[in-house]
């Protein structure tokens, strides 16, 4: 049997995240909105509107591009593409042809291990970027009748679509890959790191369930060795990564099975059917369109001059794996911890400002950090029981109510002796529900370490009163029933005894 | 004879106050009854609406003369005025002269008409135009057609034929127009009154409905040189709602009329292209004896060549149908307008455009998609760009050596209504002489010349580079003045 290589380039468009539309200024947060609230004569297309470009919108094009190593145009140039469908409302979508913002750029992807949690850096690999572009999303159409789902605005047998042009002329950045992706874990593992660059970037929320990231692909097979590209297949209706997987997967048997029959692959436009878990026929190649593209005559080229670029890239935040790479090399994070932290831009920052704080404070205070290092020990307790208290409650970075400098506090608190892991633990879920101080919660809920000697002697004294068997039998060699007295005198002090001072204590009574 | 007046001339008698804007309106509204039938220049008429803004004019006249600051006040305030059907009007319909917009009601009005507005000027209604602006004679108007005021069997010209006549028949005292290769000097050329077409950029086309993006203007339509340079005046500038108007300073256009008569120092250019066998020979002599008007004036007069002259019509007739394949594309009666349903989408979009588009709106919509369609992009669309440079760099080389441009604005006077509506090829070649400006961006007028032995009117036609409608007005006025054309009108028998 032959082997089958997979070919499999991507498209993307994200909603980028702007206040105004693309070329209008109605708002572009429509998502509660009643339908057709958000709009005017401009993304309404009626007869004599004009487009104007948001230039914010063209600034986070730009800023995505650099990020993802692209070359920026110094003439950008607006096109038309001329097509008829009841949710494009001016008969052609403003968008990019000739002269896209950005070109020719890549992202480094991990193949070999699964992406995000690997214990040692994975094998990775560039996808190229052909290109970036800037263009305006189109309205939404909503089916209902008799046939509901047919796409077809049909008005006999009581089936109807409504048009809500709310989202349209909403700003859509568009970014094509080169035909460099080679199975459909890739892809996935592409579509992440696209989505996390874009979500650091806080150009889009590039969230693909809500739609503000959807992907269309081309894929095609062919067998190991041969250098001619195999005929491809268009896959749209991409709108989860479970269903890029799963549909590209799908798409790549269902070439391999038939050029095993012998029969040939037939350029189409597939739609995933996340139902029935296959890939539909939805046009033939013979009814392709031609989408005459030309110039936009309402918009002057825009010239990007290297100025205006310098200014957004200094606006470039740290990306994930630069990021990574920094938290292993300088803080000496393990690789896991690391990649958990820089996932998202907010936990990252909440590490960043929660070590900053801590180190103020372990040096204001003139305390010696303990071994661990308090990268570490934030790392330890961001990725640990914050994440826990978190995903308990289901909330995420931003609605934290522990500020940074908080933790930072309870952990000073810890490595100062005055309050054990324990009862550090037990503050800070009280203070993830209040969102008050560490030194007020620990007051409050009574969990200051008990140090005091004398206090603590009482508390081995009153423990090994009440269990003379056991302290008997510890005396008799039974050594490791020594833990288990230990948690004993912990019990005296309500958890609030400093262990290592009750621990000397113990092993002094038990000897004595 | 109040509706006989030009817009300096009222603006004058309206501070004086011997007269008021609603008599001054009332005045024009009888002539519109009188003799529109004939005419036919309006699509819509509003009476009510023209009444109510004049009784503003004067009430802002009157608070004017009470607190002494009437020099302060816009010449427009409480002038009628008549607006191509092409703009946009809050509230009253705009219908491009097509049956697909037949029954739109504007929400928004033009930048343009906005400016008017805030000038105090009055609106009287909507002129007729060829559909979409597609046209040389307004026989292309879904609706009727109008007639010349010095010809009623002739055309009027087009596409702002409606805007033309309405003006020379006295039916407004100035009208706004829109020129896209030609049709808003054309047609005062056809019907003997002054039309401007400014640089493109220098009038806002928000609201304007487009034909082809990259060559509307919005121009004046006038009684004499000095009432286009007022019109101009109130609506030129920069508009952030239109990307493609310049930022540029919008100078009192008429002021340097008083102070500088003559032309002594301006090199008028003759260009040897537009003097070409087959065009009237009346319409040659008038314009050759308008430039010697102009050497007694004091002007030099040189011969220039613009050697792509005879490429502008074919990269017209590709440039600007590949822009309206895709401005009419919203015509698809989904949101507005005519909507012929048909049962699914595509039948909805099939029978609404097929009725409710004429038929040279679908041949330019044709060639259009045809010029851009993948294969033919290159050989039609790319290379009629190219060539548009080459037209460009025409006028560039000689407005380098000369001022202004001298030729006329149409190769004939006035046709019959009917004599080329089966021959489109010959109905476009009407255009000859305007399309390049168009093409090249830069500004033009036409202003009466002389009559042909069937009395009909001949323009000449003034080019000047971008941005130099000062200097184009200035050398306008110089032969106007010196000359009695603009004085006479069409004898129209008053229906009583
Ligand atoms: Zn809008």
């Amino acid at each position: 049997m032959t082997t089958y290589e997979t070919i499999i380039g991507l498209e993307v468009h994200a909603q980028l995240r702007t206040q105004s539309k693309m070329f209008c200024g109605c708002s572009a947060d429509y998502a509660a909105a009643a339908p057709n609230t958000h709009v005017c004569p401009v993304c309404m297309a009626l007869p004599g509107a004009l487009p104007v470009i948001n230039h914010t919108a063209v600034e986070k094009t730009i800023l995505a591009g650099l990020a993802l190593n692209c070359t920026i145009c110094e003439h950008a140039v607006f096109a038309r593409k001329n097509y008829h469908y009841a949710d494009l409302p001016k008969g052609y979508q403003i968008s990019q042809y000739e002269l896209p913002f950005c070109r020719d750029g890549w992202i480094e992807v991990e193949v070999e291990n699964k992406p995000g949690f690997s214990e040692k850096p994975g094998l990775s690999k560039r996808i190229g970027i052909t290109r970036a572009h800037l263009e305006e999303d189109t309205g939404k159409l909503v089916h209902g009748g008799s046939e509901a789902g047919d796409t077809r605005l049909s008005q006999g047998r009581g089936s109807y679509t409504l048009v809500d042009l709310n989202r349209a002329g909403v700003p859509l950045l568009e970014i094509v890959t080169e035909p460099d992706i080679r199975s459909p874990e890739e892809a996935r593992a592409y579509l992440v790191k696209l989505q996390q660059i874009l979500r650091y970037l806080g150009v889009s929320s590039a969230d693909m369930e809500r739609g503000a990231m959807r992907c269309e692909a081309n894929v095609s097979v062919r067998p190991v060795g041969q250098e001619k590209f195999g005929t491809k297949v268009e896959v749209k209706n991409l709108n989860s990564f479970k269903s890029v997987k799963l549909a590209l997967e799908y798409e790549v048997a269902r070439q391999i099975a038939a050029l095993e029959r012998g029969e040939r692959v037939v350029q189409v436009t597939m739609g995933w059917d996340e139902e029935r878990g296959r890939t539909v026929v939805q046009r033939t190649k013979e009814s392709s369109d031609d989408y005459r593209y030309f110039p936009e005559p309402d918009l002057p080229p825009l010239v990007v001059d290297r100025a205006w670029v310098d200014e957004i890239r200094s606006r470039l935040v740290e990306l994930p794996d630069a990021k990574i790479a920094r938290y292993v090399n300088e803080l000496s994070l393990d690789p896991r911890d690391a990649q958990l932290l820089a996932m998202d831009r907010g936990v990252a920052e909440y590490f960043e400002a929660t070590l900053a704080t801590l180190r103020n404070q372990v040096s204001r205070r003139n305390l010696v950090s303990s071994a661990m290092g308090d990268a570490k020990i934030a790392a330890n307790w961001i990725t640990g029981e914050l994440f826990r208290l978190m995903n308990a409650a289901g909330a995420g970075i931003e609605a934290v109510k522990v500020a940074p400098a908080a933790l930072a506090e309870l952990l000073g608190l810890v490595a100062a002796g005055q309050v054990n892991q324990n009862g550090a633990k037990r503050a800070l879920g009280a203070m993830f529900v209040t969102g008050q101080p560490a030194d007020q919660v620990i007051r409050e809920l009574g969990l200051a370490q008990v140090s005091d000697a004398d206090a603590l002697a009482q508390a081995v004294t009153d423990a090994l009163a009440k269990f003379p068997a056991e302290v008997a039998r510890y005396r008799g060699g039974e050594e490791k029933i020594f833990g288990w007295l230990l948690g004993q005198v912990m019990r005296e002090t309500k958890g609030k005894g400093n262990p290592a001072v009750v621990r000397e204590l113990l092993e002094k009574s038990l000897r004595g | 004879m109040l509706h006989e007046l030009t817009i300096h001339q009222a603006a004058s008698l309206l501070r004086s106050g011997e007269i008021t804007a609603v008599e001054l309106t009332e005045a024009v509204l009888a002539r519109i009854l009188a003799v529109d039938n004939d005419v036919k220049a309006y699509l819509a008429l509003t009476p009510e609406v023209a009444l109510e803004q004049a009784a503003e004019a004067d009430a802002t006249l009157a608070d004017a003369r009470r607190a002494g600051t009437l020099a302060e006040l816009p010449l427009l305030t409480g002038i009628p005025l008549a607006i191509k059907d092409v703009i946009s009007v809050e509230g009253i319909p705009a219908t491009c002269g097509s049956k697909i917009l037949e029954n739109y009601l504007p929400p928004y009005s033009a930048t343009a008409v906005l400016k008017l507005r805030a000038a105090g000027a009055v609106l009287l209604g909507k002129t007729n135009t060829d559909e979409f602006a597609m046209g040389s004679s307004t026989e292309n108007s879904a609706y009727f057609t109008t007639h010349n005021p010095w010809d009623l069997e002739r055309v009027p010209g087009g596409s702002s034929g409606g805007s033309a006549a309405a003006v020379a028949a006295d039916e407004c005292l100035a009208a706004l127009g829109t020129d896209t290769g030609g049709s808003v000097r054309q047609p005062a050329a056809l019907c003997g009154v002054v039309g401007l077409k400014p640089t493109y950029g220098r009038v806002s086309r928000y609201g304007l409905i487009a034909y082809a993006s990259s060559l509307d203007q919005i121009g004046s339509l006038a009684k004499d040189v000095t009432d286009a340079a007022i019109l101009l005046g109130a609506i030129a500038g920069h508009d952030p709602r239109d990307s493609t108007s310049v930022n540029a300073p919008v100078p009192d256009y008429a002021a340097p009329f008083q102070h500088k008569p003559g032309l002594s120092g301006l090199r008028i250019g003759v260009p040897k292209e537009y003097f070409v066998p087959g065009m009237q020979p009346e319409v040659e002599a008038a314009v050759r004896a308008a430039i010697g008007v102009m050497r007694d004036l004091g002007a030099e007069i040189r011969e220039v060549s613009l050697p792509h002259t005879d490429l502008a019509l074919p990269v017209y007739y590709l440039i600007a149908p590949a822009e309206a394949s895709a401005n009419l594309a919203r015509f698809d009666g989904i949101r507005y307008g005519l909507s012929a349903s048909g049962g699914s989408l595509w039948e909805t979009y099939r029978q609404t455009r097929g009725q409710g588009f004429g038929p040279e709106v679908k041949r330019r919509i044709m060639l259009g998609a045809y010029a851009l369609s993948a294969g033919y992009y290159d050989a039609y669309y790319l290379k009629a760009q190219q060539v548009r440079t080459l037209i460009k760099q025409d006028f560039d080389n000689v407005l380098r050596d000369v001022d202004v441009i001298a030729c006329p604005t149409s190769p004939t006077t006035a046709f019959r209504i009917g004599e080329k509506v089966d021959d489109p090829l010959s109905m476009y070649l009407t255009d000859i002489f305007t399309l390049s400006l168009n093409l090249a961006g830069i500004c033009g007028l036409s202003l009466p010349c002389g009559f042909d032995a069937a009395g009909l009117p001949i323009g000449l036609q003034l080019i000047a580079g971008p941005f130099e409608e000062p200097r184009l007005l200035q050398a306008a006025y110089a032969y106007e003045q010196a000359t009695d054309w603009h004085t006479r009108k069409p004898k129209l028998e008053a229906e009583s």
